[in-house]
């Protein structure tokens, strides 16, 4: 009971944030399983959806205002796939991965015009920031929404992606891109559909990250990006599953080691972690050739 | 066609580069009777704000006094404005920029780290840099060219043990940043003083870029400590701030000069968190100060912006105000707009009539200071209250 009491505070902040990284990793591991591309600019649409969040509701309503930032996701993120990588389709790779970091760096450095480079402090969004006490431990409410809301809406994900007719072209997708585009799938709605999908998600993320940790800055995105990638590559890059599961490890695993003390160690462990994956089991947790990749 | 496009493009961008460097040459041969100060002050990055607000105070002083008459002659004061960014790379850039526009004198930088980092250029260049609230001993301990017009670490970090110890605080959990030389200067001295009072410290860092700061506030609570210390960027405040809000801390906030924005004071409104900071400046102390710039920002849009969209005053914006004439005292002493005449007047300045107090430079070229004001977040009015005025020893 001891035990529990005294972890209880670091396991749920680690929950949390580790549901906050799933919905930002499905963006990546959706977009890897179908373009193999390591989306760069993800982290940055996720930034950018919580900007917006700060400038739309001083003159919009909250719900309004909640629709409207996804909406604004899913346009950057169609827009950036239009813009940057579809014209760069057929070339080598590594040319549309380095589109992709410098999109990310447009992002970035746009929002520092913008912004100024001071943080701006999120909205507070009512009982989302509400405080509770669980036992020994108090934090926010949206502590406790976040992993139910993640696993639901990762649910509802895998449904699509197993049983509707657009999931059954992502998967096809996903397996060969060439022969599926032969058999009649349109490519450009599936990759389409993926962007959608994926920054949904990461504006859906924004929301509940940034009413947890309450400033934004035009770096504001890197990192849990980063770590999001982590955990996509952790789980299995491709494996919507896979991704989630990654980002819970590293969220919990990442809040127990501060807890014990080793603070500065922290990050690198994250890092560290992905050094060993890489290294011991390529494909990841989740990346056999067997399993369903989207 | 593609080629041709390829082609046009790099001409452009030639085109555009060579514009830029002609307009800046353009503008330094027009300096016949201005003499340029530069403001060296971060403008984004971790210490943005607090730099902006540094920087406002410079502005509102060359708008209340424009010229300075040296050896006689009536020059005008023109400001040359870089962004260091609060990174350390980019600061000696910035810093190399000022010397290269022919400043006369250098004034900033808000936040140790990048006058440290930029403090080489200055002496490379016998450019005078004056700085404004750079605490760290480092700042002017290995720098000739460097004087300060604060107090430093050592005495604030002191100051602080000695206000937490006089209050019953028995152990302390310090945070500071990895690789920011303010924050693990001040918590280090502060540490030193703690103990030899005989108090118990708890020690943490958080790396760059983190904004999770849920851990660090479960940490404090669960090593039983009295008073939570942080003097770490606003930046981060405002995030540590929430989260002590979110879970409870029960314990007071102590922090160093940094804190003294009305970024924390925003932060900390209408929570149930108490905040406790030294500073250089209380607000009242001169009144005629205080309404002047007020009165500036409120028909200064871009001034009220840089402060944080309020008018709510800083003690960096009085101590830039501060430097401002504390460098056109030192011309005057001069007698010169020579960098080097300057940097052989300052030693011996006593400049007087500032609204922090009057400035005397002492053998490393740090002020001669003695006391800190301490102040405490009124968390109903989101204003900061006077607590005391609290010396060393």
């Amino acid at each position: 009971m001891g035990f529990i009491q005294t972890w209880l505070p670091y396991i749920l902040a680690g929950v949390a944030v580790g549901g906050q990284y799933a919905l930002i990793a499905i963006g990546y591991t959706m977009v890897y399983g179908i373009l193999r591309l390591i989306n760069f600019a993800h982290g940055d649409v996720f930034m950018w959806s919580g900007l917006i969040m700060v400038y739309l509701i001083t003159i919009l309503p909250l719900w309004l205002s909640v629709i409207l930032v996804i909406i604004f996701a899913i346009v950057l993120g169609t827009t950036i796939e239009k813009v940057a990588y579809r014209p760069l389709r057929s070339a080598p790779r590594m040319s549309i991965m380095i589109s992709a970091i410098g999109v990310s760096y447009l992002l970035q450095n746009f929002a520092l015009y913008i912004t100024g480079g001071l943080t701006k402090t999120y909205p507070t969004i009512g009982w989302l920031q509400r405080t509770v006490s669980i036992g020994s431990a108090t934090t926010k409410m949206v502590t406790l929404v976040t992993p139910v809301l993640t696993i639901v809406l990762v649910f509802l994900l895998v449904m699509l992606i197993k049983h509707t007719k657009i999931g059954m072209a992502m998967r096809a997708v996903s397996r060969d891109f060439e022969t599926s585009s032969l058999m009649g799938i349109d490519i450009d709605r599936v990759i389409t559909v993926t962007f959608v999908i994926g920054c949904a998600l990461a504006a859906i993320g924004s929301i509940l990250y940034f009413s947890n940790y309450t400033g934004i800055q035009p770096m504001s995105g890197a990192m849990p990006g980063l770590k999001a990638f982590v955990a996509a590559v952790f789980g299995g890059i491709g494996s919507v599953p896979g991704a989630v599961v990654g980002a819970f490890v590293i969220g919990v695993a990442e809040n127990l080691i501060k807890g014990i003390g080793w603070t500065n160690f922290s990050d690198a462990f994250t890092f560290v972690l992905l050094i060993i994956i890489l290294m011991v089991k390529p494909t990841g947790l989740f990346g056999e050739k067997n399993i369903d990749k989207v | 066609m593609k080629k041709f496009l390829a082609l046009m493009l790099t001409l452009v961008l030639v085109m555009m580069s060579l514009a830029a460097c002609g307009g800046g040459s353009g503008s330094d041969s027009g300096s016949g009777d201005t003499i340029k100060i530069g403001v060296f002050e971060p403008a984004s990055g971790d210490n943005g704000a607090g730099g902006k607000q540094e920087t406002l105070g410079i502005q509102y002083a060359n708008e209340v006094q424009p010229t300075v008459e040296i050896g006689g002659k009536e020059y005008n004061v023109e400001l040359a404005i870089v962004d260091n960014e609060s990174d350390n790379s980019k600061a000696v850039t910035a810093a190399q920029d000022l010397v290269s526009k022919g400043v006369s004198i250098v004034l900033g930088s808000y936040g140790s780290a990048v006058s440290i980092a930029a403090a080489d250029v200055f002496a490379d260049a016998g450019m005078p840099a004056i700085g404004v609230t750079c605490t760290n001993p480092q700042v002017t301990a290995d720098c000739e060219q460097y004087f300060r017009i604060c107090f430093l670490d050592p005495f604030q970090g002191t100051v602080l043990a000695n206000y937490a110890w006089e209050n019953g605080m028995k152990k302390a959990y310090c945070l500071s940043k990895q690789g920011d030389d303010y924050s693990k200067g001040l918590v280090n001295y502060f540490i030193e003083a703690f103990k030899k009072l005989g108090g118990e410290v708890v020690e943490e860092q958080f790396p760059d870029k983190n904004s999770d700061f849920t851990s660090y506030v479960a940490n404090a609570k669960k090593n039983g400590c009295d008073v939570f210390f942080s003097p770490v960027s606003t930046e981060a405040a405002a995030l540590i701030i929430d989260q002590a809000e979110a879970q409870s801390l029960g314990m007071p906030i102590l922090a160093g000069d940094t804190w003294d924005s009305n970024v924390i004071t925003g932060a900390a409104k209408g929570k149930n968190v108490e905040i406790v900071v030294t500073t250089f400046y209380q607000e009242g102390g001169n009144p005629e100060f205080d309404s002047g710039i007020k009165e500036w920002m409120e028909n200064n849009a871009d001034a009220k912006t840089n402060n944080g969209g309020n008018t709510d005053l800083a003690a960096v914006t009085a101590m830039g105000y501060d430097a401002y004439f504390v460098a056109l005292e030192a011309m005057k002493a001069a007698g010169s707009t020579d960098p080097a005449d300057i940097l052989a007047a300052l030693p011996e300045l006593n400049a007087t009539g500032l609204v922090c107090g009057d400035v005397t430079f002492n053998e490393v070229g740090d002020a001669n200071k003695t006391t800190a004001f301490v102040k405490k977040c009124n968390n109903e009015t989101g204003a900061w209250e006077f607590v005391k005025e609290q010396a060393a020893e």
